[in-house]
């Protein structure tokens, strides 16, 4: 469903600091996949995510949507179809606004905007029930702003806000690295049920290698801007950590390099 | 001061309340400083003016000076958004302009409306009297335009403007484009702004091409003011204060003005008053 054919991204491209983030890479992802992505700092994780995201044109090569070409499509217009969650649990909600209102953005992304009002009974039942599915008390607090709420109430919220939609795709970018372990659980096992229930084609970035082994059906590691392993079926079930970072130096022709990655094995 | 002054302040207060209106809109609900306004208020005297000559009818001039507003505001975004000029220089150099057109717009610097036909002389003439006249007229279009607003706000495009100021990321992520959000921010805004220059010009007998100097600094602390003696709960309480704040701030003028101010002194003393109030948040909080 979505496919990823040679792509290229050159940070500073004609200047001494040119930087290739993405090398040439293809990637095919099938409906229903939960990817996770692992490398080591700078290996080109948040990038690739970008560029399906259309936050940057890129330098080369194509990437298909449901066999539509949106290479070219800007962020806003590639959020219509894709679901966003970042690594800063400020970056996907409205702080000055109630927790009704920006799950009433989400709720109404499907459909163009209107007129209408942005809050109604019927709108309000869905969120009820939404928030309910989340366990965090959230369904009585509709008219809190959302800058009251802690980190990782704003985070539940972003990942309900970006799944509400059912978007054809979802891109979780380190998501819960910026939380407390115990709230980062919370959201990890939220992200499982969330993605799950919705059948929801996911790409999740993360730096801890047991959550990328453990989650999603298939793990792929990048290094240099490139793919260096992609990891399915049979192969993913009996993978280890030890596995894994052999896996790499043996490409890598080196260490593992992710401070934050050492930190969390 | 007797009643008669505080009267008019009150006038005064509502008349500019629809401009602070506007500049509620760019500054606190886009989080664009926006410039266009100090020649998008005299634009709409201006356009409501020679209307007026030409013997328009004085409703159909306010119209105008709202649709003349918002293409003034299109401007401004059209630089930012498209052009990708600093929100700041986008409206220093719309308003630049606009004293030009604006001198094209009345043909001389002044235009003088005594005894002309005027939304005024028509409440007058249907025999309400002094001094309800002016104040039922401008009570009356603050309402509508303040409910109207606070209803817009309310809806789904509402909703996506507040967050493009909010929070632009998370805008995108909804699929929505921010730049249409800030066009359309900046066409209301200067619409309201220069249908409260249409009005005032109406009130006080002329448009000048001068009138708009200082603008968005008087917005601007009406803004706050509100803020601070209202504050911002909701949009429905926000905008009161707007208003409130605005009344509040033509009030502190004619009380500076009857303790023997000059004129001439006026400007500096808004921008104090508009450096007060931006700071008593911190300095409350370095008290505590
Ligand atoms: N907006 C940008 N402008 C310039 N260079 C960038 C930009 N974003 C990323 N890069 C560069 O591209 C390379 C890949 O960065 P990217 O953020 O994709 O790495 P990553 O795999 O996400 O690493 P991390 O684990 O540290 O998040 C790095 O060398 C980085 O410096
Ligand atoms: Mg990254």
């Amino acid at each position: 469903m979505l496919k990823v054919k040679n792509l290229e991204k050159i940070f500073y491209k004609g200047t001494p600091n040119e930087n290739v983030a993405i090398n040439k890479i293809d990637l095919t992802v099938n409906e229903g996949d939960f990817i996770t992505i692992v490398g080591s700092n700078g290996a080109g994780k948040s990038t690739l995510l970008n560029s399906i995201a259309g936050v940057f044109p890129v330098d080369n090569g194509n990437i298909f949507l449901d066999d539509e070409d949106i290479t070219a499509k800007t962020e806003y217009k590639c959020a219509q179809k894709i679901g966003r969650v970042f690594q800063n649990p400020l970056a996907g909600t409205s702080p000055e606004m109630t927790i009704e209102e920006n799950l009433s953005l989400a709720i109404s992304k499907s459909n163009n905007l209107s007129l209408k009002w942005g809050l109604s009974k019927h709108k309000r039942e869905i969120m009820q029930k939404h928030l309910e599915k989340i366990d965090l008390g959230l369904e009585k607090r509709l008219t809190t702003k959302v800058k009251l709420l802690s980190g990782g109430q704003r985070q539940a919220l972003t990942l309900l806000m970006a799944t509400v939609a059912n978007p054809r795709l979802l891109l979780l970018d380190e998501h819960t690295a910026a939380l407390d372990p115990a709230t980062a659980i919370k959201i990890k096992n939220l992200t499982a049920e969330l993605v799950n229930s919705n059948n929801i084609t996911t790409l999740m970035i993360t730096h801890n290698m047991e959550d990328a082994i453990k989650m999603g059906n298939r793990l792929i590691m990048m290094d240099g801007g490139q793919i260096i392993y992609d990891i399915q079926g049979e192969e993913k079930e009996n993978l280890t950590i030890e596995k894994l970072l052999k896996m790499f130096e043996i490409k890598h022709g080196g260490k593992f390099n992710n401070d934050r990655m050492l930190l969390s094995v | 001061m007797n009643l008669s002054f505080a009267i008019t302040s009150l006038e005064q207060g509502l008349a500019f309340g629809i401009m602070a209106l506007g500049v509620f809109i760019s500054f606190r609900i886009l989080d664009f400083a926006d410039l266009t306004v100090d020649g998008s208020l005299p634009l709409g005297a201006a356009v409501s003016a020679r209307l007026l000559v030409a013997g328009v009818n004085p409703f159909y001039s306010l119209a105008a000076a709202v649709v003349a507003g918002g293409m003034a505001g299109a401007i401004t975004g059209f630089l930012n958004t498209k052009l990708k000029i600093a929100p700041l220089l986008s409206g220093i150099l719309t308003m630049t302009s606009l004293y030009s057109i604006n001198l094209r717009v009345m043909g001389r610097p002044n235009i003088p409306l005594i005894g002309k036909d005027t939304i005024f002389s028509f409440i007058r003439d249907l025999g309400v009297p002094y001094p309800w006249n002016n104040l039922l007229l401008l009570i009356l279009v603050i309402v509508v335009v303040k409910f109207l607003l606070d209803a817009f706000l309310n809806t789904q495009i509402g909703f996506a403007l507040r967050a493009t100021g909010d929070n632009p990321q998370m805008i995108r992520s909804m699929g929505i484009s921010t730049n249409s959000m800030k066009m359309l921010g900046l066409i209301i805004s200067n619409a309201l702004v220069a249908l409260s220059g249409a009005l005032v010009g109406q009130y006080q007998g002329f448009a000048d091409v001068n009138m708009g100097v200082g603008t968005i600094v008087a917005g601007l602390a009406s803004v706050i003011i509100g803020e601070v003696v209202i504050g911002e709960k909701s949009i429905m309480i926000a905008t009161i204060g707007v208003i409130i704040g605005s009344i509040l701030y033509r009030f502190s003028i004619s009380i500076a003005l009857n303790l023997g101010l000059a004129a001439s002194d006026l400007k500096l003393l808004t921008a104090v008053i508009v450096i007060v109030f931006l700071s008593t948040p911190r300095i409350k909080k370095a008290l505590r």
